[in-house]
């Protein structure tokens, strides 16, 4: 069986014109044109370009939706088993064109995808977590050394072989980690990287330190003794049971209990199911972390005007920071529109 | 300080009437094994059982791996402060049995536990896959103490491990290894051009299952020292902690620090190796603070040009290993740090807690969320439904026919941040 391949191109590459012709709208052609013959004589015998999707660049510019759209039903109409756009190079907005089709081949399709562009190319930034980029120079005269790598990943996919690394498998990354056997452990690569720092040669890392989002805190309560406060935890306390079935670690949700009638938390209505610290004293009196009783206290001697009839919780250990960000927006978002004028976050 | 590693191969385990070594099979006498760990009134019995590479066996939940060793001269027993002398180790010689370990499994102490599989595509990723264990399975007396109960199973691996080598101290040796390094003056006289590197060996010191040992000192209690490199491979460190299993430091791995062993190596080549700075992860920004900024002065005091941090868990002790990165740069000690990443499921979260710029030589351990799809073991050893509490593990984890689909840090020792395994993350 042979594997089919839609090739998507701009006007320029399909021969139509320049400028002059960037308005077309889309259409479409059986078997390669322009740089898509190259690509079929590289996929060999297993894959081959079954037909041609083109669109003028100022046209996909100018009238993204629709032209996603048509150009995703002439994809279909060849029923490919992977679609590869371009190369595109530095071109802005064919750069731009070959991402969104190559994106939304794969979320709208299920197809598999493929493109290269120079790592300047716009459409880089905003298409590399969606699907397989190529780096290439910045303009056509890369284009015979970029279509056999073009070549080879395509297959590399359409065979569903394991992916390396992206920088051996020579595609820029789509933003993921994840883990290989290197050929020399930890601690022989941890003091090479210690020795070439100290000698100031070139060294790389194996992880960029991220950049952390800087929260604005909220204004200051105006009056505690009007106010309503949450008390919400990373701690992991939650109803006797875990009735959500929290993870002990690595939580993907949060719990919202109803803590309105409760005065203290016991071993006989809460616990911990934290896979992060010595869970015995939270055991023994789960409001150490979660401190519904000092609350309740604090609520009738008056000093705030209530404690807010719902208490949110989680395991904060080996969490994602994309699930906690996620929770905490959710949370946030809940809390504000049941009118709750603060929240106590503890966490462990 | 001379320290002889004399090692005899372990290339099986079999029960035997007698405990020894011969032909480089460990014959273990199963109740004279169990007797020398039933001592203890915290326990009712133990099981004991043999796990060899290739097996299909799967053990859980595991608390610790430990080799057996036995001093045969400068010292005796193994593990000071525990059951040798309270006495400096690290002179002298020591047997190894290598290839061989001690398991402990039990009934669930915390959740923070971890399995082993001897086979399958859990196996290359920890390093008890390899070896002929002997696992023991403990039996607490009812409604025991946690924190006691994690003391006796603490002590009995190192009891079972220090019994295993002493019965085979008769044992045909195949390879003896030397470790010689003198004191810092010594040694800077020798190698007055090499950089002069050290060892920051952070630890997990958090309480129940996450506390380490140095010289049976409970090192949430201590502030940062330093140690010749023989101590830590003569048996200095015990750990007491399961943390995350993927990222635990066993005692094996202690006695085994691949860091230590690689900067012996390089030492008098292409470094000048000064110690190791055995040193904590506290639960307070003060105790943060005060260990990261002592760990940072006691290398500047030595003339130190750079040092190996290690991470042990993850989540708040990135901060002791961003705050020890910046001070030592902050110096103008250069560092290099090894840790494993949270990057979630599909690894494209951000894998840490915490960051500073100064931390760019860094090498990853692996994602701990990663996830591994391990098939049904003929034999399970333990309790394979503590799956559902280990951190890695969830309640669907464990499917009906006895398959897991699991995180990688329900593996022992899957992302260890001494650096022991090949694992890394790469960007995808």
């Amino acid at each position: 069986m042979t594997f089919k391949v839609v090739h998507y191109i701009n006007q320029f590459y399909a021969g139509m014109g320049g400028e002059d012709t960037a308005h077309v709208k889309p259409s479409s052609q059986e078997g390669a044109i322009g740089p898509g013959m190259q690509l079929d004589q590289l996929l060999g015998e297993e894959a081959s370009v079954v037909g041609t999707v083109i669109c003028g660049d100022s046209y996909y510019g100018e009238h993204m939706d629709e032209a996603r759209a048509e150009c995703l039903r002439l994809i279909e109409a060849f029923e490919p088993d992977m679609v590869i756009a371009g190369p595109g190079f530095n071109a802005g907005r064919y750069g731009v064109a070959c991402g969104d089709i190559c994106a939304a081949a794969g979320d709208e399709l299920g197809l598999p995808s493929l493109t290269a562009l120079y790592h300047e190319n716009p459409g880089v930034e905003m298409y590399h977590k969606k699907t397989f980029i190529v780096e290439t120079v910045d303009s056509a005269r890369g284009m015979r050394s970029a279509l056999p790598k073009m070549a080879e990943l395509a297959l590399k996919i359409i065979r569903k072989e394991p992916m390396g690394p992206a920088a051996e498998e020579g595609y820029i990354h789509r933003g993921m980690r994840r883990g290989f056997f290197h050929e020399r452990t930890g601690a022989e690569r941890a003091v090479d990287m210690l020795l070439q720092k100290i000698k100031g040669e070139p060294f790389q890392t194996e992880l960029e330190m991220p950049v952390f989002k800087k929260i604005t805190p909220a204004p200051p309560v105006v009056d505690l003794k009007k106010a309503t406060i949450a008390i919400c935890s990373s701690g992991g306390i939650v109803p006797k049971g875990n009735p959500d079935h929290i993870r002990v670690s690595s939580a993907e949700k949060y719990g919202k209990y109803d803590i309105s009638g409760i005065n203290d938390l016991t071993p006989d209505n809460f616990e911990s199911i934290h896979g992060g610290y010595d869970r015995v004293y939270a055991l023994e009196d789960p409001d150490v972390v979660l401190p519904v009783d000092v609350m309740r206290e604090l609520e009738k001697e008056g000093v705030f005007k209530k404690l807010y009839d719902f208490a949110y919780t989680t395991t904060g250990t080996g969490t994602a920071v994309a699930n906690a960000e996620r929770f905490g927006q959710e949370i946030g978002r809940e809390l504000k529109e049941a009118g709750v004028d603060a929240v106590i976050l503890t966490a462990t | 300080m001379r320290l002889e590693l004399r090692k005899a191969f372990v290339k099986d385990i079999q029960w035997g009437d007698t405990t020894k070594l011969e032909n480089n099979v460990l014959y273990v006498n199963m109740e004279e094994a169990k007797a020398s760990v039933l001592d203890d009134e915290n326990f009712v019995d133990v099981d004991l059982d043999l796990a060899r590479p290739g097996e299909s066996v799967r053990i859980i939940p595991v608390k610790d791996a430990i080799e057996p060793r036995i001093k045969l001269e400068g010292g005796e027993s193994f593990f000071p402060g525990f059951f040798a002398p309270m006495e400096p180790v690290g002179e002298g010689a020591t047997l190894v049995l290598k290839g061989a370990a001690v398991i402990t499994c039990g009934p669930l102490v915390g959740i923070q536990e971890g399995f082993i599989d001897m086979s399958g595509p859990a196996a290359p990723y920890n390093p008890f896959s390899g070896t002929y264990n002997l696992v023991m399975v403990a039996k607490p007396v009812d409604n025991l103490e946690k924190h006691a109960y994690e003391r006796s199973l603490r002590d009995a691996g190192l009891k079972l491990s220090i019994y295993l080598a002493e019965k085979c101290m008769d044992a045909k040796i195949d390879d003896v290894e030397v470790y010689e390094k003198g004191t810092i003056p010594e040694e800077n006289e020798k190698y007055p051009d090499l950089p002069k590197i050290t060892y920051f060996c952070m630890s997990i010191t958090q309480g129940l299952l996450h506390d380490t040992f140095l010289y049976a000192a409970d090192m949430k209690n201590i502030v940062p020292t330093m140690v010749h490199p023989n101590e830590i491979l003569d048996g200095a460190m015990v750990s007491g902690n399961c943390v995350s299993a993927c990222d635990k430091n066993t005692t094996y791995h202690h006695v085994n620090d691949p860091i230590v062993l690689e900067l012996y190596k390089r030492h008098g080549k292409e470094i000048n190796f000064l110690g190791v700075i055995p040193t904590l992860e506290s639960t307070v920004l003060a105790g943060k603070q005060r260990s990261t900024w002592m760990n940072a002065m006691l290398a500047k005091m030595m003339g130190a040009d750079g040092v190996v941090i290690s991470e042990e868990g993850y989540g708040n002790p990135d901060t002791d290993l961003c705050m020890n990165a910046k001070k030592c740069e902050d110096m103008g000690i250069k560092t290099v740090v090894i840790s494993d990443e949270a990057a979630g499921e599909d690894g494209s979260s951000q894998g840490l807690a915490d960051a500073t710029p100064e931390m760019n030589g860094f090498v990853s351990a692996g994602n701990v969320n990663e996830m591994i799809e391990v098939p049904p073991m003929d034999k399970v050893i333990g309790y394979e439904e503590s799956i559902a509490y280990v951190s890695g593990g969830a309640v669907e984890s464990l499917r009906e026919d006895g398959s897991m689909y699991v995180e990688l840090q329900s593996i022992i020792g899957s992302t260890n941040e001494l650096g022991f395994s090949k694992l890394g993350c790469e960007w995808v």
